[in-house]
């Protein structure tokens, strides 16, 4: 049987105004594979990201995100998709067992979900303390968990490491990375790493696409010319 | 992967995590009463007076109200645009009027707070006919007031916060749209207000109704348009 393509852009566009974001992004991405994105500040790699979170739509091309056509069917992917970007979406005052009780209901995630995760990236100790009182790195952990609380199937990861230590970044790993098993697509500037979980790499400067390539043919000499 | 969750259940959370978010930083409830007791005290002194009946005590009170109920407005969305509790949401499953719901009744709940103490304020501070008499219709007025400013503040609050000059442009938008309310409010309070007290006027009741029910018809066709890109 054939495998089911997880994402699929042809021709994507995205602009801000006059400004072009995202130019012609055309790629295929199969379920359960790694897609790493890489470029330089300002070469449109969040932009991308939200819009296959359906957060941004775009405006020119055509974008299917798990089989449904977005913006048109947006409604039927949200809810299966989880989103690690720069902003942890956590409220400050909130502690982070009130933080995922809210995003659970939002989910309909089954009770009991958000303490395994809790665990699973050691902070239950903690969770009952304001977002605002945690470290960089505590909140991360919270992050993965309030991304991972409906059991996505495609896991969108704007620098999934940041502000993570070596511990805390093995903890998360059995949740974000490749042995999880969902359908990723990694943002980072740490090009070896992303590389080195990666089946597919998209390089993006200035919005446009400059290299598209199974990531074990990848020479890393044309990965260090994006940023050059 | 989850189920899309009941919107019931999606409003009971958002309500829950409005009221922890209020009462761990006092940003909206407090400034409004505080507000609105100033502005009384302001009153009483500058008017030199602190016995007002009929129209001057409807439309002190009702102006004064308006005004802090736009502070309201102004916050009511704030936290959820700096925090990513807009894109949290967006993120999921829920259907979107469940947002509308909760930031409706929210706001409904924060003016409920202020007018328990701003009410009774005013009524100390300014008011020269007992407020006793007149309670059970003006808590009628006021409940339909409040309904409008719900309705018209959470539509103004989610278009203006997503924008770069959100605090200019929250007044801007709902001052004018609750006009009619504040107009309908002081004439249905007017009576209320008068020595010797008067019955309540129906007819501005059921304007009010129904400028309630318009927006929020409004409310509910707009809302989902304005959390799209």
């Amino acid at each position: 049987m054939a495998t089911l393509a997880a994402l699929e852009l042809r021709d994507v566009v995205r602009r801000y105004g006059e400004r072009t974001a995202l130019a012609n992004v055309s790629l295929t991405l199969p379920e359960g594979a790694t897609l790493a994105v890489l470029g330089p500040n300002g070469a449109g790699k969040t932009t991308l990201l939200r819009m296959l979170a359906t957060l941004l739509r775009p405006h020119g091309g055509e974008l299917r995100v798990l089989g449904r056509r977005l913006p048109d069917e947006g409604w039927a992917v949200r809810g299966r998709i989880g989103l690690l970007g720069h902003e942890p979406l956590l409220y400050r005052e909130l502690s982070a067992r009130e933080n995922l009780a809210y995003h659970a209901a939002l989910h309909g995630a089954p009770a009991g979900r958000a303490e395994e995760l809790l665990h699973a990236v050691a902070m239950e100790r903690r969770g009952n303390e304001p977002v605002r009182t945690l470290s960089r790195g505590m909140v991360q952990r919270v992050a993965v968990c309030r991304a991972l609380l409906h059991d996505p199937e495609l896991l969108l990861l704007d620098e999934p490491r940041a502000n993570l230590d070596p511990a805390a970044g093995d903890l998360v790993e059995p949740l974000i990375g490749r042995s999880s098993g969902r359908t990723r697509v990694i943002v980072s500037h740490d090009p070896a790493g992303a590389l080195a979980e990666a089946d597919l790499v998209l390089g993006l400067v200035r919005g446009r696409p400059a290299l598209l390539r199974a990531a074990d043919g990848v020479d890393p000499e044309a990965v260090a010319e994006l940023y050059r | 992967m989850s189920g899309a969750p009941r919107t019931r259940t999606v409003v009971l959370a958002l309500l829950r995590k409005e009221a922890r978010v209020e009462l761990r930083t006092f940003e909206s409830i407090p400034a409004m009463t505080l507000f609105s007791v100033t502005t009384y005290v302001l009153f009483h002194f500058g008017l030199q007076e602190d016995s007002l009946t009929g129209k001057l005590a409807s439309g002190v009170l009702w102006v004064t109200l308006l005004f802090a109920a736009v502070l309201g407005i102004n916050r009511l969305f704030v936290a959820d645009d700096e925090q990513g509790g807009f894109d949290a949401f967006l993120l999921s499953a829920a259907d979107r009027t469940a947002l509308l719901w909760g930031k409706a009744l929210a706001l409904l709940a924060y003016l409920v707070a202020v007018e328990i103490v701003t009410v009774p304020a005013f009524a100390l501070l300014l008011l020269g006919v007992g407020i006793g008499q007149a309670l059970p219709g003006l808590l009628a007025v006021l409940a339909l007031a409040d309904l409008g400013v719900a309705a018209i503040g959470t539509l103004v609050g989610a278009l203006a916060v997503r924008t770069r000059a959100r605090d200019l442009l929250g007044p801007l938008l709902s001052l004018p749209l609750l006009v009619p309310v504040v107009i309908a409010a002081a004439r249905a309070s007017t009576p209320l207000l008068s020595a010797p007290a008067a019955a309540l006027p129906a007819r501005w009741l059921l304007i009010m109704a129904l400028y309630d029910l318009v927006f929020a018809v409004i409310a509910f066709a707009l809302f989902d348009f304005l959390l799209e890109d």
